[in-house]
């Protein structure tokens, strides 16, 4: 087991940072806002020309059979460019629900970068705990049912449903949850984009109204493994995220001067960014060891997941309102990209399981039940 | 693995081997003195003085290996300035008969140490103490008080930073001693703290006669061998790796385990935020080891003592909370000088007294933040007003 970046890793997370710097910087991203954007050229560029939305894909299915490490290290740096791309939805959550399912129909077209795919709950959902069904596949069985006529049902706050292809839905069947996919042009299908808080991972609505649907196979398990790889994964976005605020921040205290020093040089700036460091340091052991966990299929997965999440989200945000508050009032301008990263990071903070639901999860996964 | 590092683990194995199949391990001292000639007291020490010259990482396997046998180790909580500081700075500015002289008796437990650093007039500001050591032929004579010294009341030997030139800036004018606590002119007062014993004395020096032998480092390079201890002193309390749910979190999730009726909602959130914590730290912990392992050492080392001293006052607190009657009551305020400190150790209400000072020793959570903030982000330094005037001069 080992908490560092390997080689191979550290060569893909430079061509990942290329490609962000030539084609999304800050200014582009801040479009998403405005509803004008288009991100699919990125998109189609990261996942089939630099081969990224199959890295979790087994070789045997088109993808290129690394592992959640290197997932990990894409999604480090899509948090430090907070790129508008569907990498965790389709190549995370969605590749993860169908590789559990059994898919292989669909898979080779998802890893080559050819169709993209997105897992149809809301972003809001968390691994599930052991206690009431308040979230989880328990809950998403409700939402999306099976009938002669096809699938009816609405599932909300959907990421990467707009941007998707396929949907990979979790449907209440006769024996439980199961997996189906619909096609993004099926009729009776409705995707509406809502305004989110976060427009660089966009929301959908997604209503089926009697639509033709093909069925994966079981449902439970791979809906709750997909979760959990996208929780684990998640918390190295927000290391990423944090990382680039620290830095920004950094920068521009080492520059700013008022009352003739640097705002760097007065104690109550350097003591909130020593904090602020040693944060992120935590943050990247966590986020690497609930990634390197899912890689190995180890049994600590679960554990790592709940603390990483629990861990990193709150560091992302703590982070991003730091990079606002000590750029002043360029902090709160739309011209400076610190509020792209906050509302990132607001957002994910509640992406995949708040902390809260971590902290709950974590309590019965260690033995320290809550009541 | 590569080969010459299968060759160096196997090397270590056949040598624990050995070292066990001599000695007894029951018989603890002659078996540590066994073990330090063996080279794996420290076996990143020179070949000869308790190591054999090999990278640091490997002090892990000796320590597994002799662990597993039931070995006897030199217990850090009895004589942690000699183990975590002198050691450490004896080995990188001592000569080699100072290495003779100390090394092996600090490594026995044989002859404890202290440190006589603080002072009434210099805490946090190291580089101001006043104590004076002036040269006498093949001596120095010491004058001048030192404060919250812990464990001075049993230490043989100190190490100590004075002044031995009050006309250069005070960084300029220190020079490093070892000092005999047993010398005449020493004497030592103990001082009760929060908890009720008293880990710390103040320290009067009168005429203190050192041999030259007892200085450590050239004259007027105190500054330098201080830092290297500081750095070492503050590895030793936050560094060192350990397993999940070990410690201060270890005693709060007993309770919790073992008490179902204390248990509230509010506070199973608290629970696991702490719990988080403590978890993200050591894996930050065993990252560190791996960065150090790769010969890539991350800054992350100077802010582990930071962490731990946060955590372990947070959790200490939510303990007493969490205890309700239990945590109102206390097990012992006599005044007394204890042989032996386990932070983690006694009730809830010593054990958050006494992490209070956690932030305070070995450098307080303030000037640590200005460490990192300067050493690590290379933001601007603090203001000194100090520290081109010679120290004779500074406003007192
Ligand atoms: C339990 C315990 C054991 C100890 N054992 C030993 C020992 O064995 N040997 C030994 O030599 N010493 C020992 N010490 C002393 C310890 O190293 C000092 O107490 C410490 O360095 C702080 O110095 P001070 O007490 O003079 O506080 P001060 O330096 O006066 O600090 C007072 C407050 O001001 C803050 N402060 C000071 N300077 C700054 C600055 N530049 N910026 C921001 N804030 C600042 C401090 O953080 C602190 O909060 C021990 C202390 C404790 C609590």
């Amino acid at each position: 087991m080992t908490l560092l970046y390997s080689e191979t890793e550290e060569f893909l997370r430079d061509s990942v940072r290329r490609l962000f710097a030539d084609r999304c910087p800050p200014g582009a991203v801040a479009a998403a806002y405005d509803g004008a954007a288009d991100f699919s050229g990125l998109w189609k560029s990261l996942a089939g020309d630099l081969g990224v939305a199959g890295l979790i894909v087994p070789e045997s299915l088109g993808g290129a059979g690394a592992s959640a490490r290197e997932a990990a290290v894409v999604l480090e740096e899509i948090g430090r460019a907070v790129a508008p791309v569907p990498f965790l939805s389709s190549a995370v959550l969605a590749t993860t629900a169908l590789l559990e399912a059994g898919d292989t129909a669909l898979l080779p077209a998802l890893a080559s970068g050819e169709r993209t795919a997105a897992l149809a709950v809301p972003l809001t959902s968390g691994p599930p705990t052991s206690g009431p069904p308040t979230s989880g596949p328990a809950r998403h069985a409700a939402a999306v049912r099976h009938g002669d006529g096809g699938l009816t049902g609405r599932v909300t706050s959907v990421a990467g449903a707009a941007e998707a292809d396929v949907l990979v839905v979790p449907v209440a069947g006769d024996d439980g949850l199961e997996l189906r996919t619909v096609a993004r042009d099926a009729p009776g299908l409705t995707v509406t984009p809502v305004l989110a808080l976060d427009m660089t991972r966009p929301l959908a609505d997604v209503e089926f109204a009697g639509t033709p649907s093909a069925r994966v196979g079981p449902g439970e398990d791979a809906v709750a493994r997909a979760l959990l790889a996208g929780a684990a994964l998640l918390a190295s976005e927000q290391v990423g995220l944090a990382r680039w605020c620290l830095e920004t921040t950094l920068a521009y205290v080492k520059e700013r001067r008022q009352f003739g020093r640097q705002i760097g040089s007065y104690q109550a700036i350097k003591h909130r960014l020593a904090d602020l460091w040693l944060e992120v340091g935590q943050a990247t052991a966590a986020a690497r060891y609930a990634a390197d966990t899912i890689a190995r299929g180890d049994e600590d997965a679960e554990i790592a997941a709940a603390v990483a999440q629990a861990y990193c989200s709150d560091v992302a945000v703590h982070a991003a309102e730091e990079c606002v508050q000590l750029h002043g009032g360029i902090g709160m301008t739309w011209e400076h990209p610190a509020h792209l990263y906050l509302k990132r990071a607001k957002a994910d903070q509640l992406a995949l399981g708040t902390p809260y639901h971590h902290r709950a999860r974590l309590g019965d996964l260690v033995d320290l039940p809550a009541s | 693995m590569s080969s010459d590092e299968q060759d160096i683990a196997a090397g270590l194995s056949a040598r624990v081997r050995a070292l066990l199949a001599e000695h007894d391990v029951a018989d603890e001292r002659a078996f540590l003195g066994a073990r330090f000639d063996a080279g794996l007291a420290w076996v990143h020490f020179p070949e000869g003085h308790g190591g054999l010259g090999l990278p640091q990482v490997w002090q892990r396997q000796v320590e597994a290996e002799l662990a597993e046998a039931g070995a006897p180790y030199p217990d850090p909580g009895r004589n942690p300035i000699g183990l975590g500081m002198a050691a450490p700075t004896i080995a990188a500015f001592g000569t080699e008969e100072q290495k003779r002289r100390f090394l092996r008796p600090l490594w026995t437990g044989e002859e404890l140490w202290c440190q006589l650093f603080s002072e009434p007039g210099a805490g946090s500001d190291l580089a101001a103490v006043a104590t004076r050591a002036v040269r006498d032929g093949d001596s120095w004579i010491v004058n001048g008080q030192k404060v919250w010294t812990s464990g001075a009341e049993k230490a043989r030997l100190a190490i100590l930073v004075a002044r031995t030139d009050p006309d250069v800036p005070k960084h300029a004018g220190l020079t490093y001693f070892v000092c005999d606590m047993t010398a005449p002119g020493v004497e030592v007062r103990p001082l009760r703290q929060i908890t009720g014993e008293a880990e710390f004395n103040e320290v009067f020096l009168t005429d203190v006669r050192l041999p030259d032998f007892y200085r450590l480092g050239e004259e007027g390079q105190g500054w330098r061998v201080a830092t290297a201890t500081l750095n070492n002193e503050r590895v030793a309390i936050g560094g060192a790796p350990s397993a999940r749910e070990t410690g201060m979190i270890a005693k709060v999730a007993r309770a919790w385990r073992d008490h179902p009726e204390l248990r509230e909602p509010a506070m199973h959130d608290e629970l696991m935020r702490l719990w988080v914590e403590v978890e993200a730290n050591r894996l930050t912990r065993v990252r560190l080891r791996q960065q150090l392992a790769a010969g890539q050492p991350g800054p992350e080392g100077s802010a582990m003592k930071l962490a731990f001293a946060r955590l372990a006052q947070r959790i200490s607190g939510f303990e007493i909370e969490l205890r309700g009657e239990d945590g109102l009551r206390y097990d012992d305020w006599t005044m007394r000088q204890p042989d032996y400190v386990d932070m983690t150790g006694r009730g809830p209400g010593y054990r958050y007294l006494r992490a209070k000072g956690n932030s305070i020793e070995g450098g307080t959570s303030e000037i640590l933040r200005n460490v990192i903030a300067e050493r690590v982000l290379g933001l601007p330094p603090e203001h000194r007003v100090d520290k081109s005037i010679p120290w004779k001069d500074l406003p007192r």
